[in-house]
């Protein structure tokens, strides 16, 4: 692959930085960059409702970027995208609009315990809420999920199914299409989160047969505040609004209103054309590289850095031993150093990781490890980045006074 | 910043804690939680006639909240509530970045954490048992 730092403006400003948080957030390139200062220097005016060229322009440009999700995403319709703020609002949208319309007392949902926050909290309300029972689907040690305890716990009354498609602490591949199928067989729903596989592995909503799907534009290069919701169509439909307001409306009186059609009944207010315009630039880049260079090379980068970080004394990996289970994503931890304190030795010496429970506090008590350290890739990462990584880490336990 | 900011102090602490136990007859104790790390550590407190006779932490916690709990019972045991009360204020003071030489002189130790003012990301763990240890006081 091509040097692809040159194309993201933070190296050039922070060239020392191994940057190894990517699962949190990605940096943005020059391309994206442009898109939305473009938007905002020649299109800009409020969307969808104004009669005028520079409205039309700014609808135009939301709509090229909803058309855009729908082709990355190979979804059926455009009508089936809802833009969010962010893959946590999108899982909120589904459970709160969906949950509450459609679960009751004796209805039970059914989490992967590996799921972060974004996919528990929201369930957990609901569940609050309309009485349902929730339950959780465990992995192994190793974060694989069986179809077998899957196929054990779904029962009769399970509604809705919640999982990743790849783990943001084991980093590993869910088998969603199997699971789908599983789900569908038993009357439940399933409910993914693309958060950390739509930036990183093609994605085919219909080929995987979920019934909805949340990402974020943040952790694909596109800027902060611009999400995705994928649902079906005769889901979608017969949702109830999640937040009303204005643009989500046909008409008003002063007791009632009757709702905008798919998929405006679900952006309510102003929206963020300059976060869409962004993704949709982040998409069209992601496209210029191609997913088989991008998977590629992260998962070389990965094979890389685990076989660094096995030959260090006293590095524990989360998760499988095997290289094609960590997606981009290695979380650790060292013996005797506590994870923040790994993190801010490597911090010292200008390699970005994150430390903490990662938003799955569940899993961490499931795991039986109180916090950990997570180093994650992207595209623009490189064997220096790792390098560096590696040589701070064998230091680590020394620097600490262990050693 | 430096090749290594874990100092000699704060290291020794971490490896060597004086009051990482349990305390039994404890007066009072109360959990400290930072809730961006999910650290927990419990104060204990033997509080007498206003004066702190012993005090101890258990709990899990990274370097910087473990030797700063541990520095801060070497200096708060045998002192008054009010006394303690005013070096919470002054460790408070100097994880600001406002505190005088004088009074850092009164910190001892403690001011071995004061280059923690300019690593934002530690505060939290700084502060975290002088945090409990100040709802101790307040509640007593």
């Amino acid at each position: 692959m091509r040097n692809i730092k040159t194309d993201f403006p933070v190296f050039a400003a922070y060239p020392e930085i191994a940057y190894l948080d990517s699962a949190a957030t990605t940096q943005k390139p020059q391309q994206v960059l442009d898109a939305v200062t473009q938007y905002y220097r020649e299109e800009n005016a409020n969307p969808l409702r104004g009669l005028y060229d520079l409205s039309v322009r700014a609808t135009d440009a939301y709509e090229h970027a909803r058309i855009a999700v729908r082709d990355f995403i190979h979804a059926a319709s455009k009508r089936e995208i809802i833009f969010t703020r962010n893959a946590t609002e999108s899982l909120n949208l589904v459970a709160s609009s969906w949950g509450r319309a459609n679960l009751c007392a004796h209805d039970e949902i059914l989490v992967a315990v590996s799921e972060h926050h974004s996919d528990l909290l929201p369930w957990q309300t609901v569940s609050r809420e309309t009485g349902a029972r929730l339950r959780f689907l465990e992995c192994d040690q190793t974060g694989f999920y069986s179809a077998e305890a899957l196929k054990n716990a779904l029962t009769a009354n399970t509604k809705i199914f919640a999982i990743a498609q790849i783990s943001n602490v084991f980093g590993r591949l869910n088998p969603i299409r199997e699971f789908a199928a599983i789900c569908h067989r038993n009357g439940t729903l399933i409910v993914c989160d693309g958060a950390q596989s739509v930036p990183h592995i093609p994605v085919d909503v219909r080929e995987l047969d979920v019934d909805f799907l949340a990402f974020s534009g943040h952790k694909m290069y596109a800027p902060m505040g611009i999400g995705v919701l994928y649902g079906k169509r005769e889901l979608l439909e017969q949702m109830p609004p999640f937040l009303t307001g204005g643009e989500m409306i046909e008409y008003v009186t002063r007791e009632s209103a009757t709702f905008a059609e798919l998929p405006h009944k679900f952006e309510a207010g102003t929206v963020n054309v300059g976060g869409a315009v962004g993704l949709h630039a982040a998409i069209e880049y992601i496209g210029s590289i191609g997913f088989d260079a991008i998977t590629a090379h992260e998962s070389a980068l990965t094979a890389y850095a685990l076989a660094q970080m096995r030959d260090i004394p006293h590095v524990h990996i989360i998760g499988s031993d095997s290289a094609q289970e960590h997606l981009g994503i290695i979380t650790f931890t060292v013996d005797g150093v506590h994870p923040h304190d790994i993190a801010a030795i490597l911090d010292a010496d200008k390699v970005a990781v994150r430390a903490g429970h990662h938003c799955a506090q569940p899993l961490h008590q499931f795991l039986g490890v109180q916090s950990t350290v997570r180093m994650s890739l992207a595209l623009y990462n490189d064997e220096q980045d790792i390098d560096k990584f590696a040589e701070t880490l064998r230091t680590v336990r020394r620097r600490m006074g262990l050693e | 910043m430096s090749e290594n900011f874990y100092n000699e102090v704060l290291i020794d602490h971490n490896l060597h804690p004086q009051h990482l136990h349990e305390l039994p007859g404890a007066t009072c104790s109360h959990s400290g939680m930072n809730p961006s790390c999910g650290d927990e550590i419990t104060l204990h407190l033997t509080v007498q006639d206003g004066v702190i006779t012993d005090g101890a932490y258990t709990g899990v916690g990274c370097t910087i909240s473990n030797a700063s709990a541990d520095i801060m019972l070497d200096l708060i045991i045998g002192r008054t509530k009010a006394e303690a009360a005013h070096l919470t204020e002054l460790f408070m003071k100097m994880i600001g970045g406002e505190i005088t030489d004088d009074e850092l002189a009164e910190l001892e130790e403690a001011g071995a954490l004061q280059n923690i003012a300019r690593m934002p990301a530690r505060v939290k763990c700084a502060v975290l048992g002088w945090k409990t240890l100040r709802f101790l006081l307040d509640e007593e």
